[in-house]
């Protein structure tokens, strides 16, 4: 019995998520391999080998996977697939599209957006928009899991793992990758951020002019409700809830928020959560640690300058 | 060019379930049910397609009781120009449910079969993932926008820090994200049309599929509420707070 953990890259590094999806794989107290797949693999081999609990990379480079299509990291995995007893992945975006088509094409009922592992197959996974926890017992042969990578704390570095090279079937040629529009920003990633800070519609026209100094200050990604991203003011990426990014940062800064049960799914993991709204009776406060009800125009500049006090 | 498109009956966005006090299971007896937001999607993307000359028709297809033929007259109401009910009063797994689709898409040959990306209520979000590879044909997941070339599709879709563009063979499947479009409002008399029009029902035997549950839920609960905010007097007080729960650094 042994894990196979699908790994993500981003550009010559992994992703965050393949740190804590490793760690969620070790729940099952079983050897622990890490598949990554890329045209060029020998920085993230280096990288992946030295994750603490994973006994052996295993590299699938091929010139097709410079940009990973769904079809072919499914056929790869699906080639393997009979050594292993359990799959896991993040359930990232990538996770989401890949992990279901894996386990259908093995027959097997894929749990998804697991919270916690309890037992070798007992899962807690959030549905109705996070308003409700549920148990699975899942009675699958093979377990194909996707975890919600906040979950779960980043494994160590320190471990020394085996690489192994692994064939790479050929390229199913039924979809191609086109282009990629990425926005780079300075601010660390919503996902992963220790310190989210997020607006909401009402900072209107001045929502990067207001949250920008704040969010350099602390080291914050920034994020916005979907009623700010509709109305033009933040980008789409930016988008925190159940149909944007879902985050559990440190802590969670919501800037005239009023709290829609959408925006809630996304930050109730949050460990710590501050609202700052003008309307006393706003939702979020009830979700909320630490509440103050002002005019955020003025409470903005004078949260940056107390910052730069201290 | 036929586009198939899956609707799936489920709990209104809306609204927030209980837990049953006898079963421990989420309560869905008695809510209010709706037309998934993001199949709605699904079809006013295909309606769209139509209305410029690249798609003849489009079949809407659910799976559920009869109380899923509302969902299926909102998508006449829509412009689907057919709707087909496999019926089954069955709680389904979305294993099963793709095998299902997977049977109809046999039986109808479209090319271009949309789902939406996640059902609101259990938010597994599998099923456009497993139809695709249960049919072995091309995918495009969280489309925000699409254009049809030929015998190719281009689907934009959102990733972690932007978009990506991919350009799937036909046919294939896309699930559709929020900002795909947005769905125009249904007109009274389109719905009181709607009405009138047949569904075919199918009965889930026909379609010889496996339809076991692989998994149980065992339990459900709400997950634990916060007391409710610390009401703060200013900006220092909050500054203050912050760095004795140490996570300002």
């Amino acid at each position: 019995m042994s894990v196979l953990v699908l790994a993500e890259r981003e550009g010559k590094k992994l992703k965050p998520s393949t740190y804590q999806a490793v760690t969620a794989a070790t729940a099952w107290q079983l050897p622990i391999d890490l598949l990554v797949y890329g045209d060029d693999l020998d920085a993230i081999a280096t990288e992946a080998q030295q994750l603490a609990g994973v006994r052996r990379v295993l590299t699938a480079q091929a010139g097709h996977f410079q940009h990973p299509l769904v079809e072919d990291v499914q056929e790869l995995v699906v080639s393997i697939a009979n050594q292993y007893t359990h799959i896991l992945s993040a359930h990232s975006v990538f996770g989401k599209s890949v992990l279901p088509g894996i386990a259908a094409r093995l027959d097997i009922a894929p749990i998804t957006d697991v919270i916690e592992i309890q037992a070798p197959s007992t899962y807690v996974r959030p549905g109705y928009a996070g308003n409700i926890l549920s148990t699975i017992e899942n009675h699958e042969p093979v377990q194909i899991i996707s975890v919600r990578a906040t979950a779960f704390r980043a494994s160590n570095r320190g471990g020394d793992a085996e690489v192994v090279a692994v064939d790479v079937p050929p390229a199913r040629g039924i979809s191609q990758w086109i282009s990629e529009k990425l926005t780079h920003s300075e601010r660390p990633e919503l996902n992963s951020a220790r310190i989210v800070i997020a607006g909401g519609r009402s900072l209107g026209e001045e929502f990067n002019a207001l949250l920008d100094p704040i969010a350099v200050r602390l080291d914050a990604a920034i994020g916005a409700t979907r009623a700010c991203v509709d109305a033009g003011f933040a980008a789409n990426d930016l988008q925190v809830g159940q149909t944007g990014t879902i985050i559990a940062p440190e802590l969670y800064i919501a800037v005239g928020i009023s709290g829609a049960m959408q925006h809630l799914a996304g930050i109730k993991d949050s460990k710590i959560i501050v609202a700052i709204n003008h309307d006393p009776d706003a939702p979020i406060f009830k979700h909320a640690d630490y509440g103050l009800v002002a005019d955020l125009f003025t409470v903005l500049p004078e949260l940056n300058s107390a910052l730069q006090q201290n | 060019m036929k586009v198939l498109v899956a609707v799936k009956h489920t709990i209104d966005h809306n609204v927030k379930p209980n837990i049953h006090a006898d079963t421990g299971q989420v309560d869905l007896a008695q809510v209010k049910k709706a037309i998934n937001p993001f199949d709605e999607i699904s079809l006013e993307e295909a309606v769209r397609l139509k209305e410029r000359g690249q798609v003849s028709e489009i079949i809407a297809v659910s799976i559920g009781g009869i109380e899923a033929k509302d969902s299926l007259r909102h998508a006449y109401a829509l412009g689907a120009d057919r709707a087909l009910l496999i019926e089954t009063d069955a709680q389904l797994q979305p294993l099963a449910v793709a095998k299902l689709l997977k049977a109809i898409v046999a039986r109808e040959q479209p090319q271009l079969i949309f789902l939406g990306k996640q059902a609101v209520g259990e938010d597994y979000g599998q099923t456009g993932q497993m139809l695709a590879a249960l049919l072995g044909v091309g995918l495009g997941t969280f489309a925000s926008e699409i254009q049809l070339n030929g015998d190719q599709i281009e689907v934009t879709r959102e990733v972690d820090k932007g978009t990506q563009t991919l350009s799937l063979s036909l046919p294939a499947v896309v699930t559709s994200d929020l900002r795909l479009n947005e769905p125009r409002f249904i007109k009274l008399p389109n719905l009181m049309v709607a009405k009138k029009k047949a569904i075919e029902t199918i009965a889930v035997s026909e379609l010889d599929v496996d339809l076991s549950p692989r998994f149980n839920v065992i339990s459900a609960r709400e997950p634990q509420q916060k007391p409710g905010a610390i009401q703060l007097a200013s900006v220092q007080e909050l500054v203050a707070k912050l760095r004795q729960a140490e996570v300002l650094q």
